[in-house]
């Protein structure tokens, strides 16, 4: 990152390829808020870090992000949320929308499907038939994930017989078929051992150089590894958002970002 | 590491049946009872019947008679024959009839209900559905014999209404709502992280139902259907009263049929008790029993299925 970087991470003397732009976000629940003016941008092919303690508003950050609201008839969103150059509110078909974003949730879900029929079942939806064209993205994208050598000879095994760190990268692969523009990974190592944590770490960066991805963790020390920008949310509200480095060496223009990231709350 | 002033002194005196300890022992005796009831009630409910009827067993009866002729006549004067094929093919025939009106039906409502209907139309629904189930019987019969067979013989131009068509469409509306009940316990037992998962991927409503939901609440359903058929065998009064109960190998819907269940109710009590007619209805019962214990069985033994997974 260049010494130039405004606080908010923006760099002044190079163009910035933007892929999300939120402005004004206001998410709440009935009458309590969960989030409250929100303004940042996600550029192309960066991985974008949100820290927070619990009740922070990020995961129903990411939910704004997809439309994934349409379930819960209490969220209402307020502000602007533009991907790709148009408001996703914008969007007539939200389903067309959630194809182009993949998302990780924390609990790894293999469906009850086989390991196959897990990775194909988006592209089906989406209406491709072809056995090739599908043989070909199911082993592509567990291949991505990292996972292909561990169920290349069980692919017809249920999904949801696999352990829970080969679930978490079936999530994975599953979500990376449909070849989305941008990644969202709630806490995805929340139930998953140490070294598969790992995996799927070094798997995200080598993603890092086709699409972009929004990392929210509950470990400071995994935004600090894998994020080029960091935001520390707490309360509903985006009280830091500074390159990761310049986030975790203290030059921040709010106290409560060097005390959650050294371990002082939360 | 100092032990209680009491235990300290006499550990030996804490040491008596206190009334806690005969509570729990009476409650475990109690409940034991309870327990092992519904096997006692099981076996001695089957034994009797089989009591009852092996004496027809043992001599009157014959296999090939009683599974191959259609000719039920336990009081005819020249002939009496025990053919039971018209009784059983009544009784299949209206099951069968109901299961094709009840399965769309429930499978919807239960669909509805479970994946579509939110907060308060959900709860109305549901309270319909159970009073729906608690409609006696003979309500049901009654309009099959009052409202089903004016209408029948009116649309479809036929001299009878009392046939397979109304019997199994009564029976179908009566098995409906208990079948949509435990359906929807079934959808309600997927995971909601399945349809979360479905919908992030793009999905949409009614792909994340018939792609997902459905396929993960298959064995529940199944087990749905077979207790609707259960129902079905077993239902004596509204077929009774809707079917026509009359002999007959069926070979449209618009015949009159006779069931096993209601030949049972209509002449065991014309019976001489003891007599080889009286013992034959119970040779009926004995296959009624083997049949619904079976078919009861196969959906406990699939929702068991489910639940390992």
């Amino acid at each position: 990152m260049p010494a130039d970087d405004t606080p908010d991470g923006t760099a002044l003397d190079t163009p910035v390829d933007t892929l999300v732009s939120v402005e004004g976000l206001g998410i709440r629940y009935g009458s309590e808020w969960a989030l409250r003016d929100v303004t940042l941008d996600i550029r192309r092919h960066e991985i974008f870090g949100i820290i927070g303690p619990a009740n922070a508003g990020k995961t129903s950050f990411l939910r704004a992000l997809n439309r994934m609201d349409e379930f819960t008839p209490s969220m209402h969103i307020e502000g602007s949320v533009v991907f790709g150059g148009r408001d996703v509110s914008s969007w007539r078909n939200v389903y067309a929308l959630r194809r182009r974003i993949g998302v990780v949730f924390p609990l790894p879900v293999g469906l009850p499907l086989s390991v196959y029929d897990n990775v194909a079942l988006a592209p089906r939806l989406a209406g491709v038939r072809h056995k090739d064209d599908l043989d070909e993205i199911v082993e592509r994208c567990l291949r991505r994930a990292a996972l292909w050598d561990e169920v290349r000879d069980r692919l017809d095994s249920l999904g949801s017989l696999l352990s829970g760190g080969q679930q978490q990268r079936l999530t994975i692969a599953r979500a990376l078929s449909q070849d989305p523009e941008l990644l969202l990974l709630d806490e995805f190592s929340i139930a998953v051992d140490p070294v598969t944590t790992m995996r799927i770490e070094d798997v995200l960066k080598e993603l890092r150089e086709e699409i972009t991805i929004v990392l929210v963790t509950n470990l400071v020390q995994q935004a600090r590894r894998l994020a080029d920008r960091t935001a520390f949310f707490l309360s509903g509200e985006c009280v830091e958002l500074a390159p990761t480095e310049q986030l975790f060496s203290g030059e921040v223009r709010d106290r409560r970002t060097t005390d959650y990231v050294e371990g002082r709350f939360g | 590491m100092q032990a209680g002033p009491k235990s300290a002194s006499d550990p030996l005196s804490s040491d008596r049946r206190d009334a806690a300890w005969y509570v729990d022992k009476a409650v475990q005796v109690l409940v034991f009872v309870g327990g092992i009831s519904a096997i006692i009630l099981i076996i001695g409910i089957f034994a009797f019947i089989l009591i009852q009827g092996v004496g027809f067993l043992a001599s009157a009866f014959d296999l090939r008679e009683f599974f191959g002729s259609p000719r039920w006549a336990p009081t005819s004067d020249h002939n009496t024959t025990y053919g039971a094929l018209a009784l059983i093919a009544g009784t299949a025939s209206v099951t069968g009839l109901a299961m094709l009106v009840a399965v769309p039906f429930s499978l919807g409502a239960a669909i509805y209900i479970a994946e579509f209907a939110t907060g308060r139309t959900r709860e109305a629904l549901k309270i319909l559905v159970e009073l729906l189930a608690a409609i006696p019987s003979v309500v049901w019969g009654f309009i099959g014999l009052s409202i089903m067979n004016p209408l029948i013989i009116h649309a479809f131009d036929v001299p009878v209404g009392l046939n397979v068509l109304n019997a199994g469409i009564i029976l179908g509306l009566m098995a409906a709502p208990i079948m949509t009940t435990i359906a929807e316990d079934a959808l309600k037992a997927v995971p909601d992280g399945y349809r979360e998962a479905a919908e992030a991927l793009g999905a949409t409503r009614w792909q994340i139902v018939f792609r997902v939901v459905l396929p993960a609440a298959r064995n529940g359903l199944v087990a749905a259907v077979l207790l609707g058929i259960g129902r079905g065998f077993g239902e004596t009064m509204a077929v009774l009263m809707a079917s026509g109960h009359s002999i007959n190998l069926p070979t449209s819907p618009f015949d009159s049929v006779r069931a096993l269940t209601a030949t049972i109710a209509a002449e065991l009590g014309e019976t001489a008790v003891g007599s080889e007619h009286y013992q034959a209805l119970f040779t009926l019962g004995c296959l009624l029993f083997l049949v619904t214990f079976v078919i009861n069985l196969s959906a406990d033994l699939i929702v068991r299925g489910v639940r390992r997974r």
